[in-house]
């Protein structure tokens, strides 16, 4: 296939469409408003489903109805929106049901600006909403994977029946970049528990988040769990680059990844042997390979575009052994490959 | 290898965007790795715009170009604000029927085309940006004029398909001057 020049939110929506999804909720909001654009003008021609809600909080909750019928279904919101759909990303949860929900990030807290951030890291992996669960979160660095990692994304929320989260940034949302679309594919995944109708030839099923016996809600959440033990042994994806002799590990994700990849060959070029390890699920964070490289390195630098979130699991990762610093800009701000590789120097030189 | 980090900026309404798409699709077409970036703020026609571009024979790190090597400006205040962004030895391209001063800095290579002037006298006023892309194209060799028509055809609306030659004209104005 040839590649072709796209931006990231429009590479999410055709990527959804190929990956066959036909129904597209969502609300208008920048810096992600592309990817609603997109499936408005797509939808209607290939018998699909484009509904700009009333609000965020409808469109999560017509993602659930979608879900239940068993379709691939999706919604998508930049971070003062995806709070709003929190409530109805933990019913989903609560009711196993698969979806995808795209964040492209924006600063916060409140309506903050509408300029890149990472700052909804802590929200998408530690629940967001209420209640015992997790989402997969899926952190993509390029056009590229903003078409793949969604693909990927539907079919590990189908596998699981769990929701999961594309978590981008405005950065990655606006930039165009070739891409190589993935081939359509024929959505065929045996969804038993689904609402398609009993035709009156099984006993109905039902869909629900709702236990008043405590027993059965307890047993609800542990049989959850087992499937979040098999996610996070089957499932963490990361990218390593130059790690194999490091001294200084750079953990990063999304735009920040890229930003490093341009300190780290700077560092290298003073002699510096710096490497990076970027997860490319945040849930399941990648902790085997940062424990295993806790062993051979002087230390950590986390690269965020928030106020150190990530950097807490990294040192859950890494049991604390070695020292983790933080290099971050916050508010729509980008660190610079030269922040960055400072950051890298002070850790070489055990200044921390 | 070549990397070449471009900032293109000036008002909006002048086609900033378009001429650095009109890069990418070029240096995609010539099977290079590219990114392009846009300044998405509040802008509005007569506010600021900018966009980064990168083409490159390595894949593309950060997609934000903060230190050109290419830098071309529309208009005073981003001459203003991205003079001492560029490297040393950076070539800077400057519409100078709209920004009166000259440079200050002797390090850098400074190309002034009065774009808007050559593109009015044409009758196509709002294809500065093409004039100015001609001119890079010359100078630089940063993509080739050949096989130029089709990475326009990608970018220019398949609705006004006129526009294809003018943006054709415009660009071939630009690397004659």
């Amino acid at each position: 296939m040839a590649k072709v020049l796209m931006k990231g939110n429009e590479a999410i929506a055709e990527a959804a469409i190929r990956a066959g999804c036909r129904h597209y909720f969502g609300y208008p909001i920048t810096p992600q408003t592309e990817v609603a654009a997109y499936m408005a003008k797509r939808m209607p021609k290939i018998g699909g489903t484009f509904l700009q809600a009333e609000s965020e909080i409808s469109a999560i909750n017509m993602v659930y109805g979608v879900s239940s019928a068993g379709l691939r279904v999706m919604t998508s919101s930049s971070s003062p929106g995806v709070s709003l759909k929190q409530e109805g990303i933990s019913y989903l949860a609560g009711s196993d049901l698969p979806a995808l929900i795209v964040n492209v990030q924006r600063g916060g807290p409140g309506l903050g600006g509408i300029q890149p951030s990472q700052s909804d890291y802590f929200q998408a992996t530690k629940g967001g909403g209420h209640g015992d669960y997790h989402l997969i979160v899926l952190a993509p660095a390029s056009v590229q994977e903003m078409a793949d990692l969604t693909v990927k994304a539907f079919d590990l929320a189908d596998k699981y029946r769990m929701p999961a989260m594309l978590l981008a940034d405005g950065t990655m949302g606006q930039m165009m970049e070739p891409v190589e679309l993935p081939e359509e594919c024929a959505h065929s995944v045996d969804k038993p528990w689904a609402l398609t109708g009993t035709q009156g030839k099984r006993e109905h099923n039902i869909i629900n988040s709702l236990y008043l016996v405590p027993e059965q809600l307890e047993e609800k959440n542990l049989e959850r769990y087992e499937r979040y033990k098999t996610v996070e042994r089957d499932e963490v994806m990361y990218e390593e680059y130059m790690l194999d002799d490091a001294d200084v590990c750079v953990v990063a994700f999304g735009i920040a990844a890229r930003v490093s990849k341009n300190a780290i060959t700077a560092a290298r070029a003073k002699g510096i042997k710096a490497g990076l390890i970027r997860p490319i699920t945040l849930y399941p964070f990648p902790k085997d390979i940062i424990r295993k490289t806790a062993e051979n390195v002087k230390g950590f630098v986390s690269v965020e575009l928030s106020m150190g979130q990530m950097i807490d699991d990294i040192r859950l990762a890494e049991e604390c052994k070695k020292p983790v610093t933080l290099c971050s800009r916050v508010g729509g701000m980008i660190p610079s490959p030269e922040e960055v590789l400072k950051a890298i120097e002070d850790m070489e030189g055990g200044k921390f | 290898m070549a990397y070449t980090q471009i900032l293109i900026a000036g008002f909006g309404g002048q086609g900033v965007l378009f001429a650095g798409k009109v890069l990418a699709y070029k240096g995609l077409e010539e099977n290079k790795q590219i990114s392009w970036l846009p300044s998405y703020g509040p802008e509005m026609r007569g506010g600021t715009a900018n966009c980064s571009v990168i083409v490159s024979d390595t894949p593309v790190g950060s997609p934000i170009v903060s230190e050109p090597d290419i830098l071309i400006v529309m208009n005073l205040p981003s001459l203003d604000k991205y003079e001492n962004a560029a490297v040393p030895g950076a070539k800077v391209f400057i519409d100078s029927f709209l920004i009166e001063r000259k440079i200050e800095r002797t390090d850098i290579e400074a190309h002034y085309i009065p774009a808007t002037k050559i593109a009015r006298e044409m009758g196509i006023p709002t294809l500065a940006n093409m004039v100015l892309l001609g001119k890079v194209i010359k100078e630089t060799g940063v993509v080739s004029m050949e096989g130029l028509k089709d990475a326009l055809a990608k970018t220019v609306s398949a609705k006004h398909p006129e526009l294809l030659e003018a943006n054709l004209k415009a660009i071939q104005a630009g690397y004659d001057y």
